[in-house]
């Protein structure tokens, strides 16, 4: 009983923690090291936060803590199940991270607007806890929607026209599909199933049919357009144009992921894998998201912009997840659970070092970075780990999803799926090898210069837990399992 | 404590009473400087009186006046209960507001000279609106139906394009056609009845021997109430009404005058002649299904294509005049609690929406879609507002909106209308194109000269608006007492006990 006592309360802490923290910038905006302190206790306390729900969880607890009826059936309530747990975990850790980089990165840039920047960011976070612990999907709709709404100031940050039309393309894509798609989704449901309550097996089984089931399933994926699925994908190359940890708030610590957990919770809690597996109303989207992954492989090839060939990395690893979803096998689902984690940590490595590339030489191209690695080791040797993480290579986190993945689609015979698993890595081989190669086997070129050291502490650490966590997957492992047991 | 008890006694008629007499006090004394804080006065007074109404309906039930002492049948009723209390509660309390935020819009929209007229209307308009919600009379229903139509001619006409003036005739004539309407209807039913008073009229029906009387009473009297309150098709005066007319006096039209015909038209339909009428092989329910979904796409619609933002907004008002009419129809709990959350909802968002607008006008000078780009960075206080207002008439969760539709499509599904529902999330979506596209001028185009010149409203406008704006997200959040109210107010027309 003090248990779930203590648990609905330290749901309450992972929002006001966040939020506190943005209030303290805002006030703390003339005294540069003391706001950023806040930042980075704030990250400390929200980890510590999160970890302390983790024990409750893992031993099958459920907290939960009402917010607010808004009217008779329609509350909004916080309530954390393995798989909230998971992105809470990976959310909250990697702030940390970023909080470390940003302050580098901010400042080795000498960028304007620092003290709205953080700020911002403070408020996403917070609307990311909320999309992680939401108990119902009308909780969830709120913060996702304050979710795009705070990171606008950020991917806008620079202020320069192409921030600006950047900024446009992505609130009138998110808020957009979400307002069309999503949100009928949702009222549909609440009709159909009369709740939003997220339960495990799922609320919709033997009241909708399979076609309607389908055309319901897709207008939360396409609504839910932060998980990238094309033909919804622009808004993220787009979005490029903001500065590196805004970056790596979008396509690893917040935005993509709260699109594709959108979409996982919504298969696993909502339609219930039994139910997809049993209708087959999710086969269309295998497919969908098997083009999408091949697509995105296909151009970030001709990509000579190294952010740019990122981005579209991302839009491929985030429809595995969406693939792995519509796969509805327990086994694919857990392995999306684990990428998302490992996407995430991976990713986040990743645009840390093309951040601290372009910091230290200003770098942004492919085809610049020849000898780069002999500059820069510590940069590009995270950078080489983060991209065997991306193929899937042993031993680094990404070989972990991927491989359940495999299993579950090999374990239901979809050939399709299988196929795509299999040259999609061939093609991710083939455009982020090559990068590593260049930069550590044509001549440096100059001596040795790292970027700021809290950016390079920052891109160690997240490589070294891509490693960590293919070594130690225990508790990403035991949330994906406690997600599909029961 | 004899002499509050005796101020509870009058309520009904301090309701009306205090903006007529303050409308006279306007015309009499004509200073412009004093206008304006004589009309605050007398709305602050009528709306602490529907306030405190409020309360005591919650604790009497039903609350009868007698006008003069004498009683019904040759007196007339004023007659409050949970139903027209929550309209007299949004019709003062967004007329107080309005009028706290119209010194600054008047003094720059209409020539000096003719500021007290102004107020004096506005005063008349608000009083003859009351007026309508809180008799218990069919005909004196008539005389306020007028006395709110006649001052509201004149407040259009006051509007400085000279297009006002063709809106404010256009409006005259459909108005007095619908009041036409409404008096034979009424007529009829005197002459079926032998009485006037609402509550007398429905003691007798049972014994009237002419249904066909009856029959052409009820349809003359829905048709002219139906004018009035823009009822698909028959709005065509309403987007001119409201775009033309003084930015003060849309607001208070937008937000009050067609709520108080829906109200008009549901103690008719429920209190008088019963919902689930069938005039001949039509159904009035089914009549007023079709007009409703005809009116939330077709206006909705209308609105995607307009250019002026007040134009926009009015038939925006058409498209969400027809939720709650569709609300009334569905006929049962849980569609006419969302049909009077709308009231109240609608009232609140709208008049935000307006009287950002009537901002934008103020500074930059013009309505039309193309100038307000990039208004979002030079009047960012004002933006927001709008910003709110139209995720609010979406029906965005967090907004007052979501909570209204949400009732209604419940409604639709207890109905066992599960295709209502869908029209009702349908119809949003285009709500989603009109608001999306002002959103997307207002935040992300380039300022024109004009925008860029603009400064943020003057405090006094802006406070109002915002007030408005921060209800509605409140309302999204918390709606247990706007839902309680309307909740007790469809008790009520259902024939319950609240």
């Amino acid at each position: 009983m003090t248990a779930i006592a203590s648990g609905s309360s330290l749901l309450g802490l992972a929002l006001v923690i966040p939020t506190v923290v943005a209030v303290l910038v805002m006030l703390l905006g003339r005294l540069p090291n003391l706001r950023d302190a806040a930042s980075l206790v704030g990250a400390l306390l929200l980890f510590v936060t999160i970890g302390a729900l983790l024990p409750d969880v893992l031993a099958g607890a459920r907290p939960v803590l009402p917010l607010v009826t808004i009217a008779p059936g329609l509350d909004l309530v916080l309530r954390v199940e393995p798989l909230g747990m998971l992105f809470a975990l990976v959310a909250s850790t990697l702030w940390i991270a970023n909080s470390v980089y940003s302050i580098g990165y901010m400042r080795g840039n000498q960028e304007p607007r620092q003290t709205m920047f953080f700020a911002a960011f403070a408020v996403a976070i917070a609307a990311t806890m909320g999309v992680a612990l939401a108990g119902n999907l009308v909780t969830l709709f709120l913060f996702y929607e304050l979710l795009s709404l705070s990171t606008y100031p950020l991917v806008t940050h620079k202020q320069t026209p192409e921030a600006m039309r950047a900024g446009r393309v992505y609130l009138l894509t998110l808020i957009g599909a979400s307002m069309i798609l999503l949100l009928p989704a949702i009222v549909w449901t609440a009709f159909v199933a009369g709740t939003t309550d997220f339960q495990l097996g799922g609320i919709l089984g033997g009241k909708i049919g399979p076609l309607a089931m389908a055309v319901l399933l897709g207008l939360f994926v396409f609504g839910a357009a932060k998980a990238a699925v094309m033909p919804l994908h622009r808004w993220l190359p787009a979005a490029m144009v903001a500065p590196t940890p805004v970056s790596a708030l979008l396509h690893a610590v917040a935005v993509v992921k709260a699109g594709v957990f959108t979409i996982l919770k919504v298969t696993v809690y909502i339609f219930g894998l039994d139910t997809l597996q049993a209708t087959g109303a999710s086969q269309w989207l295998v497919y969908v998201a098997g083009f999408t992954i091949i697509a995105a492989s296909l151009v970030a090839m001709t990509a000579d912009d190294l952010k740019r060939r990122l981005a579209y990395s991302t839009i491929g690893q985030l429809s595995y997840i969406v693939m792995a979803a519509a796969l509805a096998s327990p086994l694919a689902a857990m392995g999306a659970a684990i990428h998302i984690a490992a996407h995430a940590v991976s990713k986040i490595t990743l645009f840390f070092a093309a951040g601290s590339v372009y910091t230290a030489e200003h770098v942004t191209k492919v085809s610049q970075m020849d000898g780069i690695g002999r500059r820069m080791p510590w940069t590009m040797a995270a950078f080489t780990i983060g991209a065997l993480s991306m193929i899937g290579l042993p031993p680094t986190a990404g070989f972990l999803g991927k491989w359940f993945m495999l299993a579950g689609a090999g374990s239901l015979h979809e050939w399709f799926a299988v196929a795509v698993i299999v040259v999609s890595t061939v093609l991710n081989a083939a455009y982020l090898l090559p990068i590593a190669a260049r930069a550590f086997l044509k001549p440096a070129g100059g001596p040795v210069a790292e970027a700021p050291v809290a950016m390079v502490v920052a891109l160690t650490a997240t490589a070294a837990g891509t490693v960590l966590l293919f070594l130690f997957p225990e508790v990403p492992y035991r949330l994906a399992s406690a997600l599909v047991s029961r | 404590m004899s002499f509050l008890a005796a101020i509870d006694q009058h309520l009904p008629v301090i309701v009306v009473l205090a903006p007529l007499l303050g409308a006279v006090l306007v015309a009499l004394v004509r200073v412009e400087i004093a206008s304006w804080p004589i009309a605050v006065l007398a709305a602050l007074i009528s709306a602490a009186a529907a306030f405190r109404l409020v309360f005591v309906v919650e604790q009497l039930g039903v609350v009868s006046y007698r006008l003069g002492g004498f009683a019904p049948e040759l007196g007339i009723e004023y007659r409050v209960d949970a139903v027209n209390v929550l309209i007299l509660l949004v019709v003062t309390a967004v007329s107080l507001v309005t009028l706290l935020y119209a010194r600054q819009s008047v003094a720059a929209e209409i020539d000096g000279g003719r500021v007290p007229w102004f107020y004096a209307m506005m005063l008349v308009a608000m009083a003859g609106l009351l007026g309508m919600a809180i008799t218990g009379d069919a005909f004196n229903a008539f005389v306020f139906l007028e006395i709110s139509s006649l001052s509201t001619y004149t407040l259009i006409a006051l509007g400085r394009d000279r297009r006002a003036l063709v809106a404010a005739y256009q409006y005259l004539i459909v108005g007095t056609i619908g009041a036409t309407f409404y008096v034979i209807g009424v007529g009829l039913l005197y002459l079926a009845t032998g009485t006037l008073n609402l509550a007398l009229i429905v003691e007798r029906l049972p014994d009237v021997v002419s249904p066909r009387a009856l029959i052409a009473a009820e349809a003359f009297i829905l048709v002219g109430i139906a004018l009035k309150l823009a009822l698909f098709p028959l709005h065509a005066w309403l987007p001119n009404a409201y775009g033309y007319a003084p930015s003060a006096a849309t607001v208070l039209l937008a937000s009050t005058a067609t709520k108080v015909a829906v109200y008009l038209m549901a103690r008719f339909l429920f209190g008088v002649f019963g919902i689930h009428v069938e005039i001949g092989p039509v159904s009035v329910t089914g009549v007023l299904i079709l007009l409703s979904l005809a009116a939330m796409f077709v206006a909705s619609l209308a609105a995607v294509f307009q250019r002026d933002v007040k134009r926009l907004l009015a038939f925006s008002s058409v498209a969400q005049i027809g939720y709650i009419t569709l609300g009334l129809a569905l006929a049962n709990p849980a569609g006419l609690t969302g049909a009077f959350l709308h009231i109240v909802n609608h009232a609140l968002m709208k008049g935000a929406a307006f009287m950002a607008i009537g901002a934008v006008l103020l500074r930059c000078g013009s309505s039309r879609l193309d100038d307000l780009a990039g208004i979002g960075r030079t009047m960012p206080a004002t933006a927001v507002a709008l910003t709110i207002a139209g995720l609010g008439l979406i029906g965005v969760p967090g907004t007052s909106g979501f909570v209204s539709k949400w009732y209604l499509v419940l409604g639709a599904f207890d109905d066992g209308k599960g295709w209502l529902a869908f029209m009702i999330v349908a119809s949003s979506v285009i709500a989603v194109l009109y608001v999306g596209r002002l959103l997307e001028v207002v935040w992300f185009r380039e300022p024109g000269k004009a925008a860029l010149a603009a400064s943020e409203a003057p405090l006094s406008m802006l406070l109002p608006t915002l007030l408005l704006a921060g209800l509605t997200i409140f309302f999204g959040i918390d709606a247990e007492m706007p839902a309680r109210l309307a909740g007790a107010a469809a008790t009520v027309l259902l024939g319950g006990h609240p």
